[in-house]
């Protein structure tokens, strides 16, 4: 057992100090020395086979989740090292992630992949991987198992409308419906379906999945989406409607990898093939769920026996340490560049005049841009991808605003006599600056700073969707497993950070405000 | 119009709001620019590239005292000659010497704006305007926001002191018995012109034209009211 924990540690620095393959390494570790880096590339060679991991992602729903466990546990048994990153935001992240090079390997659906990637509704299996291939990426046999859309009822409610397809739903307007926004949204979700089916409910709201049954169980929607081999079908006790039009295709899972991958993590992963039915996928997502651990679905997978427990559970401690030394580094960095960036144009700005108003329209409209939008437009990008780097970016862009503006608004606040007192004194327009109208604007100034700080404090969650880590990745893991304890692991470290970043401005406020303006 | 003045003594530029009294300072420093025309200071043309230089030779008061809320009265005074390269000894001793000739309380020396007076603000605010030992002092209504008393005693003072220093200044107000007080050579403005020009006496005796005046009398109404 003392061998594991190091063979780990051994991992950990591979992960961390390769910087072509983790590009969220921290520019403190870029800056150690070469020979360091050269020789922990070496001791963790001595650990595995390859010093560069494979990078699994998963989307933010459990089967994703155990799926990338058990791909991860195939190619390390394989001899391969594999990494992890999981709970990304959405196919269009993971697929643009996977195009770029930020992960290898991800579980897809051959209906999402028709669909919503390839655009080729109906396509078949030898289409789409030829599709595929011409864009680099490659496709395994299905894993053996459909895990189409599917719309489920509480039992009761059913039996007491007598409610068995989804045609039935027809005739019943009057029933709630709470449906996942990426439902509302694909191609093949309710849009279509509801065209198909003629269905036009009096009222439907968009609802995250696993949140979803929770409302279901409490009588809150009547009907939502859900996935066939979702756990909690059979752990509700809910009713699937018929799809007896057939409308939804088939949604076989498969793994998405790049064909830059070895072979032989090509065969380690298509080993998988026709190894999971439906009954067994249903087993392994029950069991994540209940155990709120996906490695340990995937060691049932592949059956207890087979290894000692390789994976060491992490203590709440390190792992909070983990999450908020990250989320720190992302909001800290992304600020920071806020600053250095959003204090000049905030100058350029207070002088108005068409630049000023650019300036000033430009930080107002990338603030409107909705979170996980800017990350699925940054994503693909070269430079950028799933990493810490594009999650910095995005805070960088959000805070911008209020430092811009705060800094054009409190120069041009300054009075008008004073400006010219300045000016009368022969002062130069640098001296000017420097010393009478940026320490007269410091309250407005640090008010912004202030403001964007605690605003990345909070955005800094939605990091997690794009495998780029903090405090986001428990509450995304819970809101998935509808875990309470989980979600507070990191809402509450998340909201106390908040409060501490606004008490350590007040502070600072008090040093860099000139006591003459606090009088 | 064309206007010179004497170097030693001082100058009032008097007249109704609006008639381009302050306007006339405000080009003086380049806080505006002429549309045509030119102002000489001293032989040399302000324009851009002068007006650095210039504004050094220049002392500028302004009625609120433009002191800078975030400096203490000292750092208001040093601000402008440290920015200039003077050492240290050099703008304290400067200092010392201004607050005895303004009458300025020492103790309120490290206090900011804020935690004065009006009068002992508008007499830090002179005082920075004399630190560089300007040639020109330009006062624009440096006594119009303080209450009679205090006013009173700033007259005073300043007249005193522009005595001792030999001082040139340009003092702009609206205030007659005021310009009466300071300067021994009143001007009269109305609509950016030169009315009349010349001692209280003269301008009593012989006012120049009806607005002349009419100015006049209304000033000295309300004086004895």
């Amino acid at each position: 057992m003392n061998v594991i924990p190091s063979r780990v540690e051994g991992c950990h620095y591979v992960s961390l100090k390769v910087p072509s393959r983790d590009p969220s390494t921290s520019l403190g570790m870029l800056m150690a020395g070469r020979g360091a880096l050269v020789i922990l590339i070496l001791l963790a060679s001595a650990f595995s086979s390859a010093a560069d991991p494979i990078i699994i992602g998963s989307k933010k729903f459990t089967e994703s989740y155990v799926l990338a466990e058990i791909a991860k546990r195939s190619l390390e048994n394989a001899g391969i090292k594999a990494d992890h990153r999981q709970g990304m935001g959405g196919t269009i992240i993971l697929w643009e992630a996977l195009r770029g090079g930020g992960i290898d390997v991800y579980p897809e659906y051959t209906g999402t992949i028709a669909e919503e990637i390839l655009k080729q509704p109906g396509a078949s299996t030898t289409q789409i991987r030829s599709a595929l291939s011409a864009q680099g990426i490659g496709i395994t046999d299905d894993l053996g198992f459909n895990n189409t859309y599917t719309l489920v009822m509480r039992r009761d409610r059913a039996d007491q409308l007598a409610l068995k397809t989804i045609s039935d739903l027809h005739a019943h307007p009057e029933l709630k419906f709470g449906l996942t926004h990426e439902f509302l949204e694909r191609h093949d979700g309710w849009r279509p379906l509801s065209a198909r089916y003629q269905l036009a409910p009096a009222q439907i709201i968009g609802i995250d999945h696993a949140l979803g049954y929770s409302a279901l169980a409490k009588g809150q929607i009547d009907v939502k989406d859900a996935y066939s081999t979702d756990a909690k079908i059979g752990d509700y006790g809910l009713v699937t409607l018929i799809d007896d039009l057939k409308f939804f295709p088939q949604y076989k899972a498969v793994f998405l990898y790049r064909k830059t991958l070895s072979s032989q993590a090509a065969h380690a992963l298509n080993d998988l093939s026709n190894s999971i039915d439906e009954a067994r996928m249903i087993r392994l997502n029950s069991e994540a769920e209940r155990t709120k651990n996906y490695a340990a679905a995937a060691q049932q997978f592949f059956g207890t026996t087979e290894r000692a427990s390789p994976f060491v559970s992490e203590t709440l401690r390190s792992k909070l340490l983990r999450w908020i030394t990250r989320h720190l580094e992302l909001a800290g960095i992304s600020l920071l560049l806020a600053v250095v960036i959003g204090l000049p144009f905030g100058i350029i700005a207070s002088r108005g005049g068409p630049i000023g108003h650019t300036i000033l329209g430009i930080a107002g409209v990338i603030q409107t841009i909705p979170s996980l939008a800017l990350l699925a437009l940054l994503v693909p990008l070269p430079f950028f991808g799933i990493s810490a780097r594009t999650a910095i970016v995005a805070l960088f862009l959000y805070g911008l605003l209020p430092i811009v503006r705060n800094t054009a608004s409190g120069l041009q606040d300054i009075p008008k006599p004073l400006r010219e007192s300045a000016i009368a004194l022969g002062l130069t327009a640098g001296q000017r600056l420097r010393k009478i109208f940026l320490p007269l604007a410091s309250r407005s100034i640090l008010g912004g700073i202030k403001t964007s700080a605690v605003i990345n404090i909070g955005t800094a969650t939605l990091a997690a969707l794009i495998g780029a880590g903090g405090l986001g990745e428990p509450i995304i893991s819970g809101l998935n497993l509808n875990d309470h304890v989980t979600i507070l692991e990191g809402a509450i470290p998340a909201a106390l950070l908040a409060l501490l970043v606004q008490f350590l401005f007040d502070l600072l406020d008090r040093i860099l405000i000139p006591r003459g303006l606090r009088l | 119009m064309n206007l010179e003045i004497a170097r030693v003594g001082i100058t009032a530029l008097i007249g109704p709001s609006g008639c381009g009294k302050s306007t006339l300072l405000r080009l003086i420093v380049g806080l505006v620019s002429p549309d045509t025309g030119e102002i000489q200071f001293d032989g040399e043309r302000i324009e851009p590239d002068t007006i650095m230089k210039i504004r050094r030779r220049l002392g500028y008061v302004i009625q609120d005292g433009g002191l800078f809320p975030h400096l203490t009265a000292r750092r208001n005074l040093a601000l402008q000659s440290t920015l200039f390269g003077k050492n240290r000894d050099e703008i304290e001793k400067r200092i010392a010497e201004l607050c005895e000739l303004t009458k300025f309380p020492s103790n309120g020396i490290d206090r900011y704006p804020l935690e004065l007076s009006g009068g002992q603000r508008q007499r830090v605010s002179l005082m920075r305007a004399l630190m560089l030992s300007p040639e020109l002092l330009l006062l624009d209504e440096p006594f119009a926001a303080l209450d009679p008393l205090v006013r009173l005693n700033l007259q005073r003072d300043l007249k005193e002191i522009c005595a001792q220093l030999r001082q040139t200044v340009l003092v702009v107000t609206h205030d007659l018995p005021e310009a009466a007080f300071l300067a021994d050579d009143i001007v009269l403005i109305n609509e950016g012109r030169i009315v009349q020009r010349g001692s209280i006496a003269d301008l009593r005796a012989r006012p120049a034209n009806e607005f002349a005046r009419e100015f006049i009398n209304a000033q000295r109404s309300a004086v004895l009211v």
